[in-house]
């Protein structure tokens, strides 16, 4: 993640390919895979959006912020406050409702934020979404620390929510829309903008940039995604907390962007699906002796974390990258 | 709330502020001087409770714990500086950021394979355990007035330590140019070391002392972490007089706030904090 | 520019990498073939602060079905454990684990009031039989009341409901209330609020601090400045013997009565030391219950457990009693679902608490005893109320 080593913005053809080999079998896996694994994926599914929603602001614009879960947040709980208790509500207005809360929210935090610098900017964050996760955790009238139960999935009336097939099918659209969408921002203008931020804002500003506004337009967009992120995830769990806010939701989030790989959003994908894939690994270790492997599983991710930030700086697609340069300077 | 009352509240806000500049006030140095930013910070305060606790039952003197403690502490900040975060000090913040919030689950962990799960209290020294009647009712434990007392005399030793030794006169030119410091001959790796392990420590001293007060229990480093960020993001990043006045600042909104406003005690703090920032976008006092 | 070779190398290798993964998921759920064993789910804290809770339960559970030869209606266990890290936010995908993946008959959890909730979503979606073996949340035996669904420990209200009148009669008439503010804390202060008020005291002030905060020092400044005659409280675990450390460090202990729902002194009288003396709590169980069949029970699980048993260790210990007498009326056929919930519905349980019944939505009914704690022991003064019941407010059920 240091500045001076481009991120993969573009993708070399070989990663293109594998990539689309991995959507062919995102498309087919409900056919073959039990409910339970059909809802673990599509839970994987949601967390690839959040996370390509960070990439935007962290490896495309270079902003760090240890709180965008906050965003996720309440996205979520807006459909949880729009849902009766009995009966379900339409996708298509709470859809656009609790993203626009997310896009708004992110636009008020960002514009006391983004005007501070480097360090800053990572804790003013992270306490801003520790404030959000306050207002929730501290008040019963928004379902305190015990959460709310959303009873019903959104209806869409073409097609039935409820099934966990077309769930999936749904969010598997919206995640690839998502990537389309941004990898067309990427390119254009307001794209290499925030491009050129990342790489020397001083630079821009010289240039004539506008880079205050830019910055809180990529903040904003970037807390609609997640909003709407966050909108599937109560859906589909059924139930939205405040440790949806939380500090450790937003370092995973970071996480996830840095494991696969930033700014090329591709990379955020890959880090979404291999974080929850190593969870699960982890979390399933068998008791060796008395020794509960499982059991411990933050030990194993936290050595994986710092092996990840010592040893792979950029990530999965990172790596793969150096392996093809690499094959190929051997060859030549 | 009648005056008596409000006083005691205030001596409530005052300890609980001057603990919590122990932990910004090494979190700050570090963060001011090496650049680096270090989420496991919540960790080491953990630590100290821990070590609190089983080297109390170990040794049966709590005096003692808290010197071996200390001891044991500083050595760990120092291998810890050697192994990993010395070669941090250059790197990104978003690697920082990483790396330690691995460490946190690392040490996290760590806690609860040497030392178990479960919840404990340490006993308050014998000689410290009274409590001073205030009023007809209410009685001030003394061991509260010992840690504020604590708190006092480190942070006028870290003062003394930095505006008037040589030590601290070579650790503020580092921070401000450590090029050139080094080139004038001082060696800044030890200095960079030293005030990774007075970080450290700081912070352990504070979970030791703080132990018998808010008990032992795991996750306790994550809750005081996030009110020690604050901290050090009102005061100004690398200002130890302003970690100590955003400290008591804190101790006071967080105090008062949970008597007079309950429910919406815990966001408080951030209002505060927004506050600050809106004038002053870098903290109350910059380095 | 690369080769055409390596290429492929990387191509190759990647693809089997990603085809190991994924066949890894699709493989775990072919293995579980049929089995004759019945399957049996605990979800419950094995980490954090609740852990000691969720060994204790587990025990429980394990030396009742152990007395009656390790069967459930003559068939063979299969267990099953996940650790629900008392995170509400993981309920319903822990439960999910025990329910969808490991296809469990019965899923017994867990401690928690916020997890419980996740846990009751799943068993009334799925129908999985489900024993609650503490969590007292309301909603669990009122309003989401499930035929499936029942519990053995209490509601939260309950121990609270037979506080109220028991202050009163040692004159206690105004009182301040604190707790955590989560709904375990919220309930218990229901039945709190309803029993004092029946009986003619006064509720001075309603303090709460957020869970599992255990910084009092500010509150307890606030409770010396109202002067009430007593404070009545509900806290669990080691953070009960903290919090009335800090009443006796404040000046208070000895000015102003101590009363709280039983779990303030429950397995914490050690740690709290004379702090705790004098304080009177009401709770289905005591330690120092006088009956044989308690003195049997805590005999035989200290020698098998090498540790002494809790409120916690009983109440998994009559889960066990409930499943077991369930089991034995279908034959160890659970998926005899009507006969099955009216063979549980009509238990009766010799439990070391004393016998108690199911009430209509499936809590117990149970008899609350007034203890007050003395040199590390709940001695029992009286039942301060008897064959005490949850009102089920909201069930829809029979």
């Amino acid at each position: 993640m240091s500045d001076s080593q481009a991120p993969l913005e573009t993708l070399p053809r070989s990663l293109k390919i594998l990539l689309g080999a991995g959507l062919l079998a995102l498309a087919a896996f409900p056919f073959v895979g039990t409910d339970y694994y059909v809802q673990m994926v599509t839970r994987m599914m949601i967390l690839a959006i959040f996370a390509m929603s960070l990439d935007l602001l962290q490896g495309v614009t270079g902003l760090v912020s240890l709180g965008h879960a906050a965003y996720f947040g309440v996205a979520g709980y807006v459909l949880a406050f729009l849902t009766p208790p009995g009966e379900p509500v339409s996708l298509w207005w709470t859809l656009p409702a609790a993203v626009g809360a997310s896009a708004l929210l992110a636009l008020v935090i960002g514009f006391l934020v983004v005007r501070t610098h480097g360090i800053y900017f990572i804790m003013v964050t992270m306490a801003f979404a520790q404030m959000v996760f306050y207002v929730f955790f501290d008040n019963k009238a928004l379902g305190g620390s015990d959460g709310i139960y959303i009873n019903f999935k959104p209806e869409a009336i073409l097609f039935d929510l409820e099934n966990k097939k077309v769930f999936y099918f749904f969010t598997l659209a919206l995640m690839v829309l998502v990537y389309g969408f941004l990898r067309r921002l990427l390119w254009s203008p307001f794209g290499r903008a925030l491009a050129g931020i990342r790489v020397n804002e001083h630079r821009m500003r010289a240039l004539g940039y506008g880079t205050f506004s830019h910055k809180l337009a990529a903040f904003s967009l970037a807390g609609a995604l997640a909003g709407l992120a966050g909108f599937l995830w109560g859906a589909q769990s059924g139930y939205v907390n405040p440790e949806l806010m939380g500090f450790h939701m937003s370092a995973h989030v970071i996480m996830m962007v840095i494991l696969g790989g930033m700014g090329n959003f591709a990379g955020a994908i890959v880090g979404a699906f291999s974080f929850e894939y190593l969870l699960h690994v982890f979390k399933d270790l068998p008791a060796v002796g008395s020794f509960n492997l499982g059991k411990h599983w933050q030990l194993w991710m936290g050595l994986f974390i710092v092996a990840l930030v010592i040893l792979a700086p950029r990530g999965i697609l990172g790596l793969f990258d150096s392996l093809l340069k690499g094959k190929a300077q051997h060859h030549d | 709330m009648d005056f008596v009352n409000f006083l005691i509240q205030l001596l409530n806000s005052v300890q609980y502020g001057l603990l919590l500049f122990m932990l910004a006030a090494g979190l700050t140095l570090i963060f001011g001087i090496m650049g680096v930013v270090n989420l496991a910070h919540g960790s080491f305060y953990m630590l100290g409770a821990y070590l609190a606790w089983s080297l109390a039952a170990m040794t049966q003197s709590f005096t003692l714990a808290i010197i071996l403690g200390t001891l044991l502490s500083v050595l760990f900040g120092l291998l810890l500086e050697w192994l990993l975060f010395r070669h941090f000090y250059k790197r990104d913040h978003l690697d920082q950021v990483l790396l330690t919030f691995g460490l946190i689950y690392v040490f996290e962990e760590t806690r609860s394979i040497l030392w178990g799960d479960d919840v404990h209290g340490v006993n308050i020294p014998n000689v410290l355990s009274a409590s001073i009647p205030l009023t007809e009712t209410l009685s001030y434990p003394v061991y509260r007035l010992f840690m504020s007392g604590v708190c006092l005399l480190l942070a006028l030793g870290l003062y003394l330590l930095i505006s008037k030794t040589r030590l601290g006169m070579k650790i503020r030119a580092g921070a401000f140019n450590h090029e050139m410091t080094e080139a004038l001959g001082v060696n800044i790796k030890l200095i960079h070391a030293l005030v990774f392990a007075m970080g450290v420590g700081l912070a352990t001293i504070a979970g030791m002392v703080a132990a018998p007060v808010s008990s032992v229990y795991p996750n306790m480093g994550s809750q005081v972490l996030i009110m020690c960020f604050v901290v050090v993001v009102i005061g100004g990043i690398g200002s130890v007089k302003g970690a100590l006045i955003a400290a008591l600042l804190v101790g006071l909104v967080d105090t008062f706030g949970k008597v007079l406003l309950p429910q919406v005690a815990g966001m408080l703090v951030y209002v505060l904090m927004a506050i600050v920032l809106l004038y002053k976008p870098e903290g109350l006092f910059k380095n | 520019m690369t080769t055409s070779t390596s290429r492929r190398l990387v191509l190759t290798r990647s693809a089997a990498l990603v085809g190991a993964a994924s066949s890894s998921l699709l493989l775990t759920e072919f293995a579980q073939a049929q089995s004759s064993k019945i399957r049996v789910g605990l979800m419950l804290p094995y980490s954090g602060a609740f852990a000691p809770l969720g060994v204790a339960i587990e025990n429980g559970v394990r030396m009742a079905i152990n007395e009656q030869g390790g069967k459930l209606g003559g068939r063979e266990i299969e267990w099953f454990k996940v650790d629900d890290e008392s995170d509400p936010s993981k309920g319903i995908e822990n439960a999910n684990k025990l329910v969808q993946r490991d296809k469990v008959d019965v899923l017994i959890g867990t401690v928690h009031s916020g997890v419980q909730m996740g846990i009751q979503k799943v068993a009334r979606d799925s129908g999985v039989l489900s024993l609650i073996p503490n969590a007292g949340v309301h909603a669990a035996t009122r309003s989401l009341c499930a035929p499936n669904v029942f519990r053995t420990s209490f509601s939260n209200s309950q121990p609270t409901l037979a506080l109220g009148q028991a202050m009163v009669a040692k004159g206690h008439k105004k009182a301040v209330w604190i707790t955590w503010k989560y709904a375990a804390g919220d309930e218990a202060f229901e039945g709190f609020k309803e029993s004092y008020t029946k009986a003619g005291g006064t509720i001075v002030k309603e303090l709460g601090l957020p869970f599992p905060n255990v910084e009092f020092q500010a509150l307890l400044t606030e409770i010396a400045a109202l002067k009430p005659d007593a404070v009545a409280c509900f806290f669990a675990g080691p953070s009960g013997a903290k919090f009335m450390k800090d009443f006796a460090a404040a000046g208070l202990k000895g000015k102003i009565a101590l009363y709280g729902s039983g779990f303030l002194t429950e397995g914490v009288l050690e740690a709290a030391g004379p702090a705790a003396d004098g304080v009177m709590t009401t709770l289905h169980y005591s330690d120092s219950l006088e009956t044989p069949r308690n003195k049997a029970f805590r005999l035989e699980y200290a020698k098998t457990f090498k540790m002494q048993p809790d409120v916690y260790a009983v109440q998994g210990y009559d889960t066990g009693l409930l499943l077991i007498q369930g089991a034995n009326a279908v034959k160890g056929d659970l998926s005899k679902k009507p006969e099955l919930y009216k063979a549980m519905e009509g238990a009766v349980i010799d439990s070391p608490r004393g016998k108690w019944t199911m009430s209509k939505s499936h809590n117990p009914v149970q008899d609350i005893y007034l203890r007050v704690a003395e040199k590390g022991e709940n001695k029992v003064i009286g039942v301060a109320s008897k064959a005490l019941a949850d009102s089920g407010a909201g069930c829809r059920m029979g």
